[in-house]
């Protein structure tokens, strides 16, 4: 007998070749732009490492799979309290001089690459740009991205709820959030995003 | 369809173990039992049964570990053995193996000679079962006597032979319980289904099967002869003393293969293994597999045989390292596609990505990439084991450990934990004493030698005292989140008196 969570966990939808956009978090549709195929998103401010989780734990769910290169210090148990299927989850630790080759290389197999600091320089950010248009696949920088960037958010503010003096946890956070970029419908915006809410992201 | 023998040693992992048969024993993995010895089976103990079931009902089982590498290892000698009686035996797995009957049969003088001869020279109990297909040869030996047993089907009594045995002998769980449910039980049913409509419902893998359960075994070899040399070869220069060394170009060369027989829409269900050390000893198996053979199949077969040899007995082992591998694809018959599971299963993302970093892997190592796997612990780094991609991942730990830090956890864990400063009010250190209470309330903080910030809020401590048992390894921590006045919020442990930041809510 196939368990009810079984089957849903084993259903993953073979069809996202044929969008054009990777589904984003539910708690995230309508607050953030979709995250659109073949495009770099650069993350950063307050909150960078968590809103780039955040954001390949949509088409994570959905089936994808995510690479995470140059992040050795990437909190695995965030991305996976964030929705991002572990089964479907690498971390790659590239020697400097072949940084570059392991992004294009990724960006050829995998939909979503989370790229850390200080892996791509100016000029191979407009040849690999090519690459990702062609391919289809997502990068998303948690470092300045040295081209410009489809979708560009930083964090500028932040607050935590749940925590006092000396009792509560960290629970969650209230972030807003700058977008910028041609992505970004143009205008420059910001909005207010929940995250790491426990009760709501974790996969049941 | 040749006719063949097959040789089956029932409880092969519980034999390879050393273990007697009248000792009750059974291997067990992932907590269920894969195979118990006879007195374990008089007890009640089955494949399949949890642990606890398992020793409830038999509570002096002796409890064995998977152990596939010991397997293999005890296995060579009796594969040596079975080479002398036939010099083309096909290993299915450690304790199954086949070969053609009709030379041997004539040697010694039909089948029930022959499969007197296996027995009375085979050390170890074992069952042999002779027909018209491998696959109803298979059924047969396990249908024989208990050890010491042996059964010949009649050339052509295939079908009347299977015709009774259930769908589960076809070895699909999936599928045998989708024809239950469609009122099929028996073999004979599902052969009595006319092809063509099994063809349309199941695919081309269920029509293999309705084959099978006919009697009619596996599509016989394309007659034209392929026009190209399909074997791949590696020379490992210096030669592999080591396993796993050798293992891992097999598995390049295995991803060789592949290629090739996929260009040419060709798969293959059985294969050759040759491998020859620099001292020019070799030693070569035919594996044969059930369905169609992957590049990780092939990559775990290398594997299984170079243990065999390399850590054999020391008569057979070999003087030098292996300097040379080849595989040459045997049985090669026409890919006719592979149906997707409906439910889940590989999808072509899936392979897209695993044929990416199998080629990453080639190129900057096998810990290059990694994927990351939940284990217990109290601290965010210590929840995560981070195992090389391919390799079999250690059992993932889901139930929440006392003493840990709770959700959500920290999106940034420092590998080297920069050091830190917290202090109260009066401007000296803050503590943990040992009844897991702060000495005051941390006030100000600073991460290694930057500036000092105001402490909006903090929680905690989280106590960890651990491995007090173990001297050596006893570690006293404690841990407090804290936010800061510029809004971030970081995970700080305490040991010895002095402060890091372990995690950055980032």
């Amino acid at each position: 007998m196939v368990g009810i969570d079984d089957l849903s966990r084993r259903v993953a939808p073979v069809a996202l070749a044929a969008e054009r956009q990777l589904p984003l978090r539910r708690d995230l549709r309508g607050r953030l732009p979709a995250l659109r195929r073949g495009t770099v998103v650069e993350v950063q401010g307050l909150g960078a490492t968590s809103l780039a989780l955040a954001l390949a734990a949509g088409p994570s769910a959905a089936g994808a799979w995510v690479a995470a290169v140059a992040l050795p210090s990437l909190g695995v148990v965030a991305a996976a309290e964030t929705g991002i299927v572990l089964d479907r989850f690498v971390l790659v630790d590239p020697p400097a001089d072949q940084a570059v080759t392991v992004v294009a290389a990724l960006v050829d197999s995998v939909e979503v690459v989370l790229v850390g600091p200080g892996v791509v320089g100016t000029r191979d950010a407009r040849r690999l740009a090519a690459r990702i248009r062609e391919r289809g696949s997502v990068v998303v920088s948690v470092a300045p991205w040295p081209d410009r960037a489809e979708l560009r958010m930083r964090g500028v503010r932040n607050r935590w709820d749940g925590i006092g003096s000396g009792y509560g946890h960290v629970r969650s956070r209230h972030l807003v959030v700058e977008l910028d970029g041609r992505a970004a419908a143009g205008a420059r915006r910001s909005i207010d995003l929940v995250l790491d809410d426990s009760a709501e992201q974790r996969p049941t | 369809m040749t006719r063949s023998v097959v040789v089956w040693f029932p409880d092969w992992p519980v034999i390879a173990a050393g273990v007697a048969a009248d000792v009750p024993a059974a291997v067990f993995h992932a907590n269920r039992v894969v195979a118990c010895s006879e007195a374990a089976r008089q007890s009640g103990v089955r494949r399949g049964l949890r642990r606890r079931e398992a020793q409830a009902g038999c509570p002096e089982l002796v409890v064995l570990p998977l152990d596939r590498d010991t397997e293999v290892r005890a296995f060579e000698p009796v594969v040596a053995l079975l080479e002398q009686i036939c010099p083309r035996v096909e290993i299915t797995r450690p304790g199954l193996v086949a070969f053609a009957a009709r030379g041997p049969s004539r040697y010694f003088g039909g089948d029930d000679a022959l499969s007197r001869h296996v027995l009375a020279n085979v050390p170890g109990p074992c069952r042999v079962g002779v027909a018209d297909d491998a696959f109803a040869a298979g059924l047969a030996a396990r249908s024989a006597d208990s050890a010491g047993g042996y059964l010949v089907i009649a050339p052509g009594e295939s079908a009347a032979f299977l015709a009774p045995m259930s769908v589960d002998a076809l070895d699909r769980p999936e599928l045998a319980d989708l024809l239950r449910r469609l009122g099929i039980r028996t073999l004979g049913e599902f052969a009595a289904l006319p092809a063509p409509r099994v063809l349309a419902r199941f695919g081309p893998e269920g029509a293999a099967l309705h084959r099978r359960a006919r009697g009619e075994g596996i599509r016989p070899l394309e007659t034209r002869t392929p026009p190209v040399d399909l074997a791949v070869q590696a020379e490992l220069d210096p030669p592999a003393e080591r396993v796993d060394v050798a293992a891992f170009t097999a598995k390049a060369l295995a991803d060789r293969l592949q290629h090739e027989l996929r260009s040419r829409a060709l798969m293959c269900s059985g294969i050759v293994i040759e491998a020859e050390t620099e001292h020019g000893e070799r030693l070569e198996r035919v594996w044969r597999h059930d369905g169609q053979l992957t590049a990780a199949g092939v990559a775990e077969r290398v594997r299984w045989q170079l243990d065999g040899w390399l850590n054999g007995s020391a008569a057979s082992r070999p003087t030098g390292g292996i300097s040379l591998l080849r595989l040459v694809p045997e049985e090669i018959h026409a890919d006719q596609g592979r149906q997707p599971a409906f439910w889940g299963g590989t999808t072509l993302a899936d392979e897209r990505a695993a044929r990416g970093l199998a080629r990453l892997q080639g190129v900057l190592g096998p810990d290059a990439v990694r994927m990351p796997v939940l284990v217990g612990g109290r601290g965010p780094g210590e929840r995560v084991a981070l195992v090389p991609w391919g390799d079999a991942k250690p059992a993932t730990v889901g139930a929440p450990w006392p003493g840990a830090v709770p959700a959500p956890a920290p999106a940034v864990v420092h590998g080297e934990p920069p050091p830190a400063d917290v202090v109260d009010a009066a401007g000296a250190t803050v503590t943990v004493t040992g009844r897991a209470m702060v000495s005051a309330a941390p006030t100000r903080v600073r991460i290694g030698r930057g500036r000092w910030a105001d402490i909006e809020a903090w929680a905690g401590p989280w106590p960890a005292d651990e491995r007090w048992w173990d001297p050596p390894a006893h570690r006293r921590r404690a841990r407090l989140q804290i936010v800061a006045a510029t809004g971030a919020a970081y995970l700080l442990v305490v040991e010895g008196g002095r402060w890091w930041v372990e995690a950055t809510y980032d």
